[in-house]
């Protein structure tokens, strides 16, 4: 994410626990590479039957599911409840909601490797209360279009009423997303303090270096 | 000051505490497997990144592998260039590999302590949510994702934030034939599926220490399915008799201070825990998941809730919607269409020893199209084949396969058609997750068995003793 506010429409999955099975079907965990999950985000509730990686054409789209319909279908920002994310600690969930065009998920809460995974690829996730969080998603299911603007300079969510709301996040979260910093280089800062504590378990714990 | 068992094992591999309250966490074993390091390699090549310590790791084939018919090799095209990229990386990095041609392979989670790879006090990842299994051997595993297995690779660290305790103490003694995944799916009831978010589980109590090492395995591996990506147990008799003789265990030189060490893994008494839940082991009776969330779950005598006992009933709708089933239906007449033994919760030999007694003489129902049982490895099947156990699966009619994940995931050809009824020992009913459409029913090993030769769920208590 490149500035500070980001604005687009609500894309609104109303359901507790949506796991990353559901997010991104086990056949495309085939793929060796980072991108192309786009097309099979969410696939077993957006299409009739499924695909392979290589198999993909002319499928049948769900009419009643909210990512074939206009205005849903080209938003940007994923909301839904409580405990999303869970189950597998698959990244391919966080690259196919990327992949897609999605910057933003808001949720009740998310599973503890989602979180993880979003924070590695800089998908920047939001926790709002239960009734904000219903209120939004009937507000963006009875609406022809549905956009809000995050403010991530003031931790505030501008809604389609003007009304602001304010979220909470770690602030070295918010710069990791801000800045697109690189993990490894920052933790390679400490090379020497690794090399270090290393040298001291190869003293009290020897077994796990060298087994003779 | 007194400690949790997680508490001691995180302070002892913090290396340096950040400004923002994670720590930088030492990593002592790293697993990896086909489907999650393809692109953690990718990232360390594109970045010119060595490898940080290669000795760390260890590599198994296990989710995208067939079952049957290896001598023909991987036939679906994409997977076999997922599983040869993970050859072509352990041998560009000297990685040692446990591939399909070795009686080794099997499921990372099975291998992992069955080889002594998983030791006591050791931090253990692997880019899978399941590794919480290694905690039933007193070891801080948890699951992870591809950028933190690339993470893991370059530097043998991981910056986490430290989680709160939860001590699950569970009284009493397991009734006979129920089994700690009763147990697990029972406390998975209560809790909820997100109930152990933000924590590290420690299982505690005389249920927990009358456990075997393969019945704790059990439990830890489906805690993330209570939210949290840790369980563990404490060191103790039972973990000491199942670590003597393993491969990879501490030589005969050092042995004796690595017991010193493993002895200090418990957690102190009057050590603060944030949450502490209590059950009775007693009131557990065999389980089975009746929705598509391993919380959905219900004792085998019992009926599918009616809607007056359900919080969000959209939910409940869609959820029996999805799995054809009616409100107030009887458990025990559901009929089935396949079984499965197997997966990283249930396919040691314990678990396999469990089905088989079951099983022993009697012939699978005529209404059950397949019936598979996957052991969890090479050395597993070998076991259970020296024991006799295949043939009393194959007489019965059920299907004796190659190790691997199977049909938990379905990643490979093991997979529920749309509509298909399992009895599955695995840790997942989520949607499609066995298949498109398929229908899940989680269950201990023993009630998988009993589902397979009645046809529909059945109490194995009732079917043992009527045997």
């Amino acid at each position: 994410m490149k500035n500070n506010n980001f604005e687009g429409q609500v894309i609104p999955i109303n359901r507790d626990n949506v796991d990353t099975d559901l997010i991104i079907p086990k056949q495309y965990l085939k793929s060796i590479k980072k991108s192309g999950f786009g097309p099979f985000l969410f696939d077993s509730l957006r299409y009739t039957t499924t695909a392979t990686l290589d198999s993909n054409s002319e499928r049948i789209e769900v009419s009643s599911f909210i990512l074939n319909q206009t205005p849903y279908k080209n938003g940007t920002i994923l909301i839904a409840k409580s405990n999303f994310g869970c189950g597998s600690s698959r990244e391919h969930a966080v690259w196919a909601i990327q992949n897609y065009g999605i910057n933003i998920v808001i949720a009740e809460s998310f599973a503890d490797i989602f979180t993880r995974n979003s924070y590695a690829n800089g998908l920047l996730l939001i926790c709002l209360d239960k009734n904000i969080i219903i209120k939004i998603i009937n507000d963006a299911l009875s609406s022809d279009s549905y956009k809000i603007m995050v403010h991530l300079e003031s931790n505030t969510i501008t809604l389609p009423n003007e009304e602001n709301i304010l979220f909470t996040i770690d602030d070295s979260y918010k710069e990791r997303i801000l800045n697109n910093l690189d993990d490894i280089e920052l933790t390679l800062k400490y090379k020497n303090k690794i090399t270090e504590y290393e040298n001291k378990i190869k003293q009290t714990k020897p077994w796990l270096f060298n087994n003779e | 000051m007194k400690h949790t068992l997680y508490d001691k094992i995180w302070s002892d591999h913090c290396i340096h505490e950040n400004e923002d309250k994670s720590s930088l966490i030492y990593i002592d074993r790293h697993l990896i497997h086909e489907v999650t390091s393809p692109q953690a390699f990718d990232g360390l090549d594109i970045k010119k990144r060595d490898i940080w310590n290669k000795q760390s790791i260890m590599a198994t084939t296990d989710h995208n592998v067939p079952t049957i018919n290896r001598d023909r090799g991987i036939t679906d095209p994409v997977s076999k260039i997922q599983v040869e990229t993970l050859r072509d990386n352990c041998k560009k990095h000297n990685i040692e590999l446990y591939d399909l041609d070795n009686i080794k392979q099997g499921i990372v989670h099975v291998i992992g302590p069955e080889l002594g790879m998983t030791q006591p006090g050791m931090t253990l990842v692997c880019g899978d949510s399941h590794t919480s299994t290694h905690g039933a051997l007193a070891s801080l595993a948890f699951g992870i994702g591809t950028s933190d297995v690339e993470h893991v690779l370059a530097t043998q660290c991981l910056n986490l934030t430290k989680d709160k305790n939860f001590k699950i103490h569970v009284n009493g003694k397991l009734k006979p034939f129920v089994t700690s995944k009763d147990l697990i799916l029972y406390i998975i009831g209560k809790i909820g599926t997100s109930g152990g978010t933000g924590f590290t589980i420690e299982y505690a109590g005389e249920a927990i220490t009358d456990l075997s090492i393969e019945s704790r395995m059990t439990m830890c591996n489906m805690t993330i399915e209570a939210g949290a990506k840790s369980g563990l147990m404490a060191f103790d008799k039972t973990t000491h008799d199942y670590l003597k003789d393993r491969e990879f265990l501490p030589s005969k030189k050092h042995y004796d201070n690595a017991l010193k060490y493993w002895e200090s893994l418990v957690s102190d008494e009057s050590a603060h825990f944030d949450r502490t839940e209590v059950f009775d082991a007693n009131d557990v009776e065999p389980q089975v998941t009746w929705g598509t969330s391993p919380e959905m779950v219900t004792p085998v005598d019992s009926k599918i809730p009616t809607p007056d006992t359900v919080t969000n009933e959209e939910e409940y709708i869609d959820t029996l919607n999805y799995m054809g089933l009616e409100p107030g239906v009887e458990i025990n007449s559901i009929p089935l269409d396949k079984i499965f033994i197997g997966s990283c919760t249930n396919s040691r030999i314990e678990d396999l020893r469990d089905a088989s007694q079951v099983v022993k003489g009697e012939k699978l129902s005529s209404s059950i199209k397949q019936a598979i049982v996957v052991p969890g490895s090479g050395l597993v099947k070998a076991q259970a084949e020296a024991e006799g156990l295949d043939k009393v699966f194959i007489d019965a009619g059920f299907e004796w396969r190659d190790p691997g994940c199977s049909m938990c995931l379905g990643m490979n050809d093991d997979f529920l058609q749309p509509y298909e009824r399992c009895a599955s020992t695995s840790n997942r009913n989520f949607q499609g997750r066995q298949g498109d459409k398929g229908r899940t029913h989680l269950v201990s090993p023993a009630m998988a068995a009993v589902a397979g030769i009645k046809g529909h769920f059945y109490n194995v208590k009732e079917f043992m003793n009527e045997k």
